[in-house]
């Protein structure tokens, strides 16, 4: 992507979220606060989050790849199992990764 | 604590000083902290995904929305097209529009202020506000948080930039895993605790899904095509029940509001 067109990106989805966010201030409640509405945006939220740990873990150039970023996800797990903070879930992940490829795994 | 005269923000001056009030401050405060500390990651991350330091910075302050933030950075370093990480950066913060109606009756803003709170309306202002019981500590909270985060955020996700800018090779310092690490950490909450078999369910199928379609779909799309399976999930199995908050926060505060006067609306 070009600078320009990440520039166009990053402010309209910038103005597109805060649209979102007024859209809740200024709707009725009764529009939204359905339970199935709910639902379907909480269960979106998931489905989004989980794929961004597939493509960001085991994907690259547009392969699947297994390398040392699942080993170092697998600590994030522990460390998540553990009630670690987020910054040191996201530190730990770095970390043996980092350990991982210095160890020579690619 | 000009902005908060101008905004008629129930600070020390404004809010009677009851202990309700100290609470949700206090609370505020810490929640600020927390959630501001990993402005650091987004910084760097962003910076390593392939934005500028002003274009990080923009982010932050416009779309101040964790969660969509990450999403769109995942997508642009990912190599997605504009349409893509703009589209999953929106879906990411459709659930905000959900808290809209939970705090609007408790603010009651008019005019700028309402904008102003709209902009504030995060997960965790959310969560801080509706956890209380008096209605001026939830104002307090609310206001509390929503500033404290968005400073505190704003601040970091600078700091993280610059240092993700001198790092050079992200590779080398684990950080394309540490990208992975952070959606894991916003998800974790949602995936536990009673009543997240059907989150469960849909965390796998996007999984499945986006590995999948990876290697004959554009870079981005994968991502979208798992929302999909979300909304279908979400109509056809109406009898399962919706994922519930982790009731612990700290862990990732982004990713775990607690509407807890509003069990039937999940975040």
């Amino acid at each position: 992507m070009s600078d320009a067109a990440l520039w166009v990106a990053v402010i309209g989805a910038g103005l597109a979220c805060l649209a979102i966010k007024l859209v809740g201030h200024l709707v009725p409640e009764h529009a939204l606060a359905k339970p199935r509405v709910a639902r379907v945006a909480a269960l979106v939220t998931v489905a989004l989050l989980a794929a961004l740990v597939a493509v960001q873990a085991a994907t690259s150039n547009g392969h699947v790849v297994a390398d040392a970023r699942l080993l170092g996800l697998a600590a994030a797990v522990v460390a998540l199992l553990a009630r670690a903070p987020f910054v040191v879930v996201v530190i730990v992940a770095a970390l043996v990764t980092a350990l991982l490829r210095l160890a020579g795994l690619p | 604590m000009r902005c908060a005269t101008l905004c008629g923000m129930p600070g020390p001056r404004r809010a009677a000083r009851t202990p309700e009030v100290d609470s949700a401050v206090r609370q505020s405060l810490s929640v600020a902290v927390a959630t501001g500390l990993y402005g650091l990651s987004f910084g760097a991350l962003s910076v390593v995904a392939g934005l500028s330091v002003p274009q990080t910075m923009a982010l932050s302050l416009l779309m101040f929305s964790g969660g969509s933030q990450f999403a769109f950075i995942g997508v642009v370093g990912a190599g997605g097209a504009a349409g893509a990480a703009v589209a999953t950066a929106a879906l990411l913060g459709a659930r905000n529009a959900l808290y809209g109606p939970q705090v609007a009756p408790l603010l009651a803003a008019r005019g700028p202020r309402r904008v102003l709170a709209a902009q504030l309306t995060i997960d965790e202002s959310t969560a801080v506000a509706t956890a209380q019981r008096d209605p001026a500590a939830a104002r307090a909270g609310f206001w509390w948080t929503g500033v404290g985060v968005f400073v505190l955020w704003n601040a970091f996700t600078l700091v993280g930039a610059l240092l993700g800018d001198a790092a050079g090779d992200p590779r080398r310092y684990g950080l394309d895993a540490a990208a992975a690490a952070a959606f894991l950490a916003l998800v974790w909450p949602r995936l536990s605790g009673p009543g997240a078999g059907a989150a469960r369910l849909v965390a796998g199928a996007a999984v499945v899904v986006a590995l999948a379609t990876t290697p004959v779909l554009p870079a981005g799309v994968p991502v979208l095509l798992a929302a999909v399976v979300a909304v279908v999930v979400g109509l056809v199995a109406p009898l399962l029940p919706a994922p519930a908050p982790d009731a612990d926060r700290a862990a990732a505060p982004l990713a775990c509001p607690a509407p807890a006067t509003e069990p039937e609306v999940a975040p």
